[in-house]
């Protein structure tokens, strides 16, 4: 979306938006009074108004959290357990180190996936070394190595390992590439060691990068082997690979159904519902489709110059969004895909009118205001702007310099930006730029409905979805009218104090 | 197409019903590599054996689905209780961003905690700058009355000095020298969450009474409830102080933090115990705890530091209830109301109204030591028989407890206290050895999927049902709330298996 002149922009949003660029800076200044000198220097870079024309948003990012501050970021751990490697859903994920982590982090993301859990998948389960005093003082090497014995013992039919470090598994010197190697041999499977210490880096992101080596080193030599000795099964002209959909609520599904509608194969779905062989047999797909560019563009780079397949992002939120993306995609393919996409769209003309006439009377001029990770933060814009919904501010809890570049195609003259904002920041954002509706984590969600705003979470999508395609719309649309339109809001307040008070 | 009817919108638990996406689940595994279905189904059984059950408890180093979390939680809990009290975790900050995801799901309130935020050059270098600016960006931003350090297993790792680096950071001026920043040492690799709790409440203990002693006592009682989650329980013990006129201090009061009234207006502190009503603590009378094994070391202190008589009381179920307004009024010389009184009578009216669909059920549970403490205590009086009861963060005096509660009733001869072992373990467990129901968290879900065993969600976390966390389980009001759950689990389960018309609703009673 190209944004629209700055001049025409401050007037139609006017009504929604009481503030101006020069006011919303001027608020932003208001905001940082209160920080110790130190911290308000670090803070202020992360924090500006988008401005139309400039190429980025102007904010500094991926930089260390200011201590103290009450960020929403979580950790290197979280970007690869929780994240990348989890939902792999053949594989046992082992949280290696002390209990909590994996304890945290057990079935917190709905990555959905078909398979009998326990017997030959394995998502919804916590795994760990749960370490004592004695493996910290001795080292968990050992422990590691039987744990692994242990595993494949009782849960036969798993198809690999991976080994995801806590903390102190990097403190106290642990040898778990070793030990992975070696158990490898020993139960003749996949064994991945990764390095994902949850004080690496400043967020989770970096345990996405980790993650992503991780896949690099310890998966793909398998394709280079079977591809040496012929044993890659032959493909069609058609194969891609869904990368970086982790299939939060069945995301990935309402998007493959797409894909395969308009003739494509998708061979691999990285990672939510994926398994070990897809990723293998990934590096043989003609184009991978990226989704989530933050946590897995590390991967189809490398994907690119070590097998020369190309990559490309898509938006799948929201019926203008998805029929920009199907053409994009079917343009790299031929007529008969070509044709098929344009097909696809019409199909679903009707599905999607009927959302839109029923919703967007419903939404219109709402204002949101959103607070996300990976690449929500703009991809979802585009389907608040399907349903007539403005945005006011948005930003990233880990997002990078690329990704506030990208931003800029989504937002209008006068976004509020703010970077890995803290809870301080964002609460007194909301007080001044009153959203009719925040759409961002648990750990803000009540503190917003506290203040009888409607909210809904964009990381779990509050227990619904898929929002993904064009089923997907469907349900983003009604969720966001029973959240706006819910009769409760209007219950907050006692009527005998809102007497007194007009008294 | 999917999405047919804009009346009725499909989200998942009912969209991927629909063919297009059956099929596609199909068409997915020629790509999977999976294993073949008769294979799959061959192990699933396996793993229903006896054969594999003494597999699974053979295993030493691997632990599948415990039911524990780590020490910094419970810490964090302790401290919310607090008038005006910041949570400050000192390591890494992901932990902080689990802990809070974590309480919020269960309460479905905010939680508010910090993180010194420490990375690579911490681990090298100690995290004293990280502590330095920690407390004094939250200190400025959050204006708490009192923030309370505790670590990660990272500070911990390597060797951070709290008492040292507080002083430190006051020396600079992060806080004023008089603010209070009471810290425990929070090793997630020693113990649970409700060693968490124990270490906490200690460090704000002794640092809030610090010089408090005075001569004469205040003629209060303290409560102590540990790693509590039922926010009604609070509120009951507070009723009945109240009800008996005992003069009371609740250490610590997180009952308004974790169930705030929606007025449109966000606080970030509700509620909690004033910190100058705290640091009175230490001239009470008595300090009652409510759980045995969260406040282990925190008793010890108060036994010794403030030379005040300490006791334990579970007020589950009838006569744990007696137990505790026994003491109660043994400590105070008030008498037990009448009101008090015919509470019991409608309590225990209520459980033999009940009882012949309690009598000889076999029961699993799982959960922290005192909270199955407490749950066997009221199972045994209403005559159900626990069968297995795996407690992951167990300990030899919780074991020797738990068994002479056990073995003082007839109904409890055929339970095995499995001391260590997880829900996995559990599984086995319940296949080999089933069982009427179980009473768990919601992890338990997972156990009533696999075992069709029903379940009674008792514990902590309760993710996914609403507001039970509001109830109480102590007191005589508590027990009929224990008694509704686990009777009409008992009933609805019933019904669901007599459900099929002209087969098995021949007992689809109306009356029960």
């Amino acid at each position: 979306m190209t944004p629209p002149e700055s001049a025409t922009l401050e007037e139609t949003t006017a009504v929604n938006q009481a503030l101006s660029v020069a006011d919303t800076k001027e608020l932003i200044k208001e905001v940082l009074e209160v920080y110790p000198d130190k911290a308000k220097k670090k803070r202020e870079k992360h924090l500006n108004v988008y401005e139309a024309g400039k190429s980025d948003c102007g904010v500094k990012s991926n930089i260390k959290s200011v201590p103290g501050s009450m960020t929403t970021r979580g950790c290197a751990y979280a970007g690869s357990k929780g994240v990348v490697w989890g939902p792999i859903k053949d594989m046992i994920h082992i949280s290696h180190g002390p209990v909590g982590c994996g304890y945290y982090s057990w079935s917190g993301r709905r990555n959905y996936y078909i398979g009998t859990t326990g017997i030959d998948t394995f998502g919804t389960m916590q795994f760990t070394s749960d370490f004592q005093e004695r493996d910290i003082v001795f080292g968990g090497d050992k422990k590691l190595a039987q744990l692994i014995t242990e595993l494949e013992e009782l849960f036969p039919l798993n198809r690999g390992v991976s080994i995801q470090s806590e903390c102190p598994i990097g403190l106290i010197g642990d040898d778990i590439e070793a030990v992975a190697k070696k158990s490898a041999k020993e139960i003749g499977k996949t064994v991945v060691p990764v390095r994902c210490e949850g004080f690496r880096g400043v967020s989770q992101s970096l345990g996405h990068h980790i993650a992503n080596d991780a896949v690099r080193d310890w998966v793909f030599p398998q394709y280079d082997k079977a591809k040496k000795e012929g044993n890659v099964p032959e493909g069609t002209p058609y194969d891609v690979a869904i990368i970086g959909d982790y299939n939060i609520g069945g995301d990935a599904w309402s998007s493959r159904i797409l894909l395969e509608e308009i003739g494509l194969r998708v061979v691999a779905q990285w990672s939510g519902d994926g398994t070990l062989h897809e990723m293998i047999n990934t590096p043989s797909v003609k184009l991978n489709l990226v989704h989530c560019y933050r946590s897995m563009n590390y991967i189809s780079r490398h994907m690119e110059e070590a097998y020369g397949i190309p990559w490309l992002e898509y938006n799948f939120f929201g019926p203008t969004k998805i029929a920009e993306s199907l053409r994009e995609i079917a343009a790299k393919f031929d007529a008969t895909i070509q044709q098929k996409a344009e097909e696809v769209i019409a199909k679903y003309e009707a599905q999607t009118q009927a959302v839109i006439e029923k919703y967007r009377p419903r939404l219109e001029g709402k204002t949101v205001a959103l607070m996300v990770g990976g690449l929500r933060p703009r991809h979802v814009v585009p389907a608040f702007y399907d349903l007539g919904m403005k945005l006011i501010g948005t930003g990233y809890e880990f997002g990078h310099n690329d990704d506030y570049k990208r931003t800029t195609h989504y937002v209008e003259n006068g976004t509020l930006i703010y970077d890995d904002v803290s809870a301080y920041e964002f609460e007194e954002f909301v007080k001044q730029l009153k959203p009719d509706l925040i759409a961002s984590g648990i750990k803000e969600k009540y503190v917003f409905q506290k203040m009888a705003l409607p909210f809904r979470q964009m990381h779990s999508w509050d227990y619904s979805g898929p929002y993904h395609g064009y089923d997907g719309f469907a349900i983003f649309a009604r969720d966001m009218d029973l959240a706006l339109n819910s009769p409760t809001w209007s219950l907050i307040g006692a009527p005998w104090k809102q007497a007194e008070a007009t008294a | 197409m999917a999405q047919n009817n804009i009346d009725n919108i499909k989200d998942h638990a009912e969209l991927f019903h629909q063919d297009e996406y059956q099929e596609l689940f199909q068409a997915k595994k020629e790509f999977e590599g999976g294993h073949a279905s008769e294979e799959v189904q061959r192990i699933a059984e396996w793993t229903k054996t006896w054969e594999y059950r003494e597999k699974n408890f053979a295993r030493e180093a691997l632990t599948v689905n415990p039911a524990k979390a780590c020490q910094p939680l419970g810490a964090i809990l302790a401290a919310v209780g607090f008038e005006g009290t910041l949570p400050f975790v000192h390591g890494s900050q992901g932990c902080v961003a689990y802990f809070r995801s974590h309480f919020t799901r269960h309460f479905k309130e905010p939680f508010s905690a910090v993180s010194s935020s420490m990375t690579e050059d911490a681990a090298v270098f100690g995290g004293l700058n990280n502590m330095i600016d920690g407390l004094a960006t939250s200190y400025n931003l959050y204006k708490p009355k009192m923030i309370a350090v505790c670590t990660t297993c990272m500070a911990e790792v390597i060797g951070d000095d709290l008492q040292a680096f507080i002083k430190t950071s006051k020396e600079k001026g992060s806080v004023p020298e008089e603010f209070p920043v009471p810290f425990a040492h929070t090793p997630s690799f020693v113990g649970s969450h409700i060693t968490g709790y124990d270490n906490m409440m200690k460090g704000i203990l002794t640092n809030l009474t610090a010089g408090k002693k005075t001569e004469t006592k205040n003629g209060k009682i303290n409560f102590i409830p540990g790693f509590e989650t039922y926010i009604g329980n609070l509120r009951e013990i507070k009723r009945i102080a109240n009800l008996m006129g005992v003069d009371y201090t609740l250490l610590a009061d997180n009952s308004e933090y974790l169930d705030s009234p929606n007025t449109g207006e966000y606080n970030m502190y509700p509620g909690g115990t004033p910190l100058d009503v705290a640091a009175d603590s230490i001239n009470a009378e008595a300090t009652i705890a409510f759980q045995a094994y969260s406040t282990t070391k925190t008793r010890e202190y108060i036994q010794k530091d403030w030379q005040q008589p300490t006791y334990v009381t579970r007020p589950v179920g009838i006569r744990g209830t007696d137990e505790f307004l026994m003491k109660l009024s043994a400590l105070t010389g008030k008498p037990i109301p009448k009101e008090l009184e015919e509470e019991r009578g409608r309590a225990v009216d209520a459980l033999t109204d009940s009882q012949a669909w309690l009598h000889g059920k076999r029961v699993s549970m799982y959960g922290d030591p005192d909270l199955v403490i407490g749950l066997v205590q009221f199972l045994l009086e209403v005559g159900a028989e626990p069968i297995h009861i795996v407690v992951t963060n167990s300990n030899d005096v919780f074991e020797t407890e738990l068994r002479a509660l056990l073995d003082s009733s007839p109904f409890g001869q055929n339970a095995v206290i499995y001391g260590g072992k997880d829900l996995w373990h559990m599984r086995s467990l319940l296949f080999t050895e089933p069982v009427d129901f179980f009473i768990g968290n919601s992890y338990g879900k997972y156990l009533w999927r696999d075992t069709h065993t029903p379940i009674v969600r008792i514990g902590y976390p309760i993710f996914d049902r609403h507001h039970l966390h509001r109830y109480a389980t102590y007191g005589y009001s508590g027990t009929i709330n224990l008694l509704n759950w686990i009777v009409n689990t008992i009933l609805d389960e019933l019904d669901r298996n007599t459900i099929v018309p002209a087969k098995t609703d021949i007992s689809y009673d109306l009356i029960r």
